[in-house]
């Protein structure tokens, strides 16, 4: 049988140079080991993707443990969404392998699929369907029988608070009710993995807090949750685990405390990062 | 800040054709094509200095006045056509009123449209290039004429602007401005004729028009040649009066427009109407047909397809000459039809993610839009078969057109499974006015669409030769074998198609993510 041109390549590695942050072949190995003995709910190795000239994931390998509460930091266009694009199936990595508890996401991606869901940014919904249509169809998207979505619909429109609007279409809806009803859409099928790039832009905090109760209480009862933000304090209260990434790299990953040591979150990100400014200058705005 | 501004539009204009080649492309394409419209324009305009001065008046006016009513009536219907420089983007920018004005009347003339218009006004300064006089008010005249077409057309979006922001009337505009433009054709062949009876009629409606704001600017030139100076005066002041009573309405309007923001209200519904998902059956490929379905009733832009049904007989009545070209009405609507799914991938756009992500089977995602399509465009294709056929009272002919008819929409539908599937370009996004085809997407989607259709011609030649001998031979055998062949072969090559694009989907779903992001 001929090789499948669309599977990511995983065996050979991409040529010396090509991705700097792959290891070369002898390194490969030694890098590898940590994940092999402790499966965890998503591991991500040697990631790659290149945009044209640009490196927009640098071979990155990280690792979640399961019924961790996994917060993903990092400046703008550092990779995140390209990342966790990769992760869930939506972009073909161009080397790299990711594996969602021991099911490889580009090798049996129905498999994969099944264990997660997923709240991309930066994407349309079929907003032309009512709120109460469109989480439906996800489920029915999922092969789930009738009785069951119906039921579990009822229940995440309850559960976060959109009941009241669930006949009005989705492109009626402000962004905050939108990024709600896409979880909803997200959590219908009970996966044992949560991805959600952005959740809080634009919720309003009682909305907020009422998803975080939602995301704690599926966490307590053993799922796993990933989320990207760029709100360091929040990710400081909120996530157990947290991953700095910036240019394409993983420059930092482990518990929360292990990352931030005895500064705050907000600190050491910005130490990791770099590109502070000195607050100098600017004499003129000053107004006595 | 004027400067600023038309720099702003011009630089907004580049930057729109940067972004991809295939833009690029169909801009010059389209760009050719309304270079030589207006060559025709400039030559016939000149050519009017040799004619007879009350015909070039009638002209002048007549074509003038259609002229402001398109800059009028155009933004209405396309949903504001060009909002590039929307006056509420201007609102944190503390603009003085007066430059404002000018500047976004400047920047009115850069683009297309602006360009064009400004052509053929400055054309009509050729057709009095022999009478001095006409010529200096001409230009003059030419002058007036273009800003009040800029202003009246950015006045009608200012006024229309709380209207045109509601959805409802976005979706039901943009659909009914397609009737008109798909009838364009006989409409035309229709005044044509009615001209050719009323060409007495003609001269005096340009007279009455010369009076009026729409036609009295143009008219200047004329009365002066004529030598009626005391009528050439009076219109003058009547287009010098419309453009500042023009211009006084717009600056009003923009002044509450910068602030009071666009809002629309919204009224809540509750949870409980499923619509067509609780129709459908409860799996994917059920789902799939629900959610399409849906989006044929909903999404203006399916709406634009949907309009074709009801116009289509009419469109027919026109070309063909009687009763005899409805004959074809079935094949033709289930082609035009089934065709219509073949950009299915594209419309979705970005929400494609997800199909992708709940991991429905290329299977169950191509039968799902195919069995949407097929709820309406088999009844509506049979109906356009039987009806005309019973009118026309030619019953021999029903063998063969339905078996061309069923073979068509059939094969068709494999078709548009295979090609959406595979080829993705750039549609009008979610939302939009079925107009706005991103500029110069035209391209890649003449390619695919021109491919498409001779593939759609080769596959039914069995069906066409079968039925081209039954009716024209006159074989009655022949007709039910093109009925068998189109009912088989139709079929046949819908399950293959399905399978095939489902085939390929399965393979490139996260490569067709990618393209319709890029198409964007």
């Amino acid at each position: 049988m001929t090789q499948d041109p669309f599977a990511p390549r995983t065996d050979d590695v991409p040529e010396p140079g090509l991705y700097p942050g792959v290891p070369a072949d002898a390194d490969r190995e030694a890098a590898r080991p940590a994940a092999a003995n402790a499966p965890g709910a998503l591991s991500i190795r040697g990631l790659a993707k290149r945009f044209g000239e640009k490196i927009a994931v640098n071979g990155i390998n990280l690792d979640v443990p399961a019924g961790s509460f996994y917060g993903l930091v990092g400046p703008n266009g550092a990779g995140k969404t390209t990342s966790l694009s990769m992760a869930t199936g939506l972009l073909r990595p161009d080397y790299g392998q990711v594996l969602i508890h021991d099911v490889d996401v580009w090798g049996q991606p129905l498999e994969a699929k099944k264990l997660m869901g997923i709240l991309p940014d930066g994407v349309r919904l079929f907003d032309r369907l009512s709120g109460e249509q469109l989480v439906t169809y996800a489920g029915l998207l999922r092969g789930m029988d009738r009785n069951t979505v119906a039921s579990r619909v009822a229940d995440l429109l309850q559960a976060l608070d959109l009941t009241n609007d669930a006949g009005t279409l989705v492109v009626d809806y402000s962004a905050g009710m939108t990024k709600k009803i896409a979880l909803a859409s997200a959590l219908i099928h009970a996966p044992k993995l949560l991805v959600l790039d952005e959740p809080f832009e634009s919720v309003d905090p009682i909305s907020a807090a009422n998803i975080r109760d939602i995301l704690h209480s599926y966490v307590g009862s053993g799922g796993t949750v990933i989320v990207s933000s760029h709100v360091m304090d929040l990710v400081q209260r909120m996530c157990d685990h947290v991953a700095v990434i910036a240019g394409g790299n993983v420059l930092a990953a482990g518990t929360v405390d292990e990352v931030r040591g005895d500064s705050s979150l907000e600190d050491r990100f910005v130490e990791l990062v770099g590109g502070r400014n000195q607050t100098e200058g600017l004499e003129w705005l000053r107004t006595s | 800040m004027v400067a600023h501004l038309v720099r702003l539009k011009v630089q907004l204009l580049f930057n729109s054709l940067r972004r991809s080649t295939w833009q690029l492309v169909g801009v010059i394409i389209g760009g050719l094509y309304g270079l030589g419209v207006m060559t025709g324009v400039v030559a016939g305009l000149v050519a009017l200095s040799f004619a007879d001065v009350e015909l070039a008046r009638t002209v002048v006016v007549l074509g003038g006045s259609a002229l402001f009513l398109g800059w009028m009536v155009i933004p209405l219907v396309a949903g504001g056509v060009d909002m590039t420089l929307d006056p509420a983007r201007f609102v944190t920018f503390a603009v003085p009123m007066n430059k404002l004005l000018a500047g976004m009347m400047l920047a009115g003339l850069v683009g297309v449209p602006g360009f064009i218009t400004l052509l053929a006004a400055l054309a009509t300064v050729g057709t009095w290039w022999q009478r001095p006089v006409s010529l200096v008010a001409a230009l003059v005249c030419a002058v007036i004429a273009v800003f009040t077409c800029i202003v009246l057309s950015r006045l009608v979006t200012s006024a229309t602007t709380s209207l045109a922001s509601s959805r409802r009337f976005k979706d039901v505009s943009g659909i009914i401005a397609f009737i008109p433009l798909i009838l364009l054709g006989p409409i035309m062949g229709t005044v044509a004729t009615g001209l050719e009876n009323a060409q007495s009629f003609l001269p005096e409606l340009a007279a009455a028009l010369s009076w009026t704001p729409l036609g009295a600017v143009w008219s200047v030139p004329a009365d002066l040649a004529l030598g009626s100076y005391g009528s050439a005066a009076l219109k003058f002041l009547i287009a010098a009066a419309t453009l500042a009573l023009l211009a006084w309405l717009w600056k009003l309007a923009l002044a509450s427009a910068l602030v009071t923001p666009a809002h629309s209200a919204v009224t809540r519904k509750q949870a409980g109407d499923l619509g067509f998902f609780a129709r459908f059956p409860a799996n994917p490929t059920g789902a799939v047909a629900a959610r399409a379905l849906t989006y044929w009733i909903r999404d203006p832009r399916y709406g634009a397809s949907l309009i074709m049904v009801p116009v289509l007989p009419v469109l027919l009545l026109f070309i063909g000459d009687g009763l005899g070209a409805l004959n074809y009405l079935g094949p033709i609507t289930a082609v035009l039809l089934a065709w219509s799914i073949s950009a299915d991938v594209s419309y979705d756009n970005t929400a494609f993610w997800t199909h992708l992500t709940t991991g429905v089977s290329g299977w169950a995602d191509r039968a799902g839009r195919v069995l949407a399509c097929l709820v309406f465009a088999l009844p509506v294709s049979l109906l356009f078969v039987v009806v005309p056929l019973w009118i026309n009272a030619d019953w021999a002919l029903l063998p063969p057109i339905l078996g061309l008819t069923v073979g068509a929409l059939f094969t068709g539908l494999g078709l548009s499974s295979v090609i959406s599937a595979r080829y993705t370009y750039a549609v009008p996004p979610p939302g939009e006015s079925p107009f706005k085809t991103p500029p110069g997407s035209g391209a890649r989607t003449v390619v695919v669409q021109l491919v498409g259709w001779l593939v759609m011609a080769a596959l039914i030649i069995p069906e066409l030769v079968l039925a081209l001998i039954a009716i024209l031979g006159d074989r009655e055998l022949f007709g039910w074998l093109t009925l068998a062949c189109g009912l088989v072969l139709g079929v046949a090559l819908l399950l293959l198609g399905v399978r095939l694009g489902g085939k390929w989907y399965d393979k490139r779903a996260p490569e067709l993510l990618l393209a319709v992001t890029r198409n964007q």
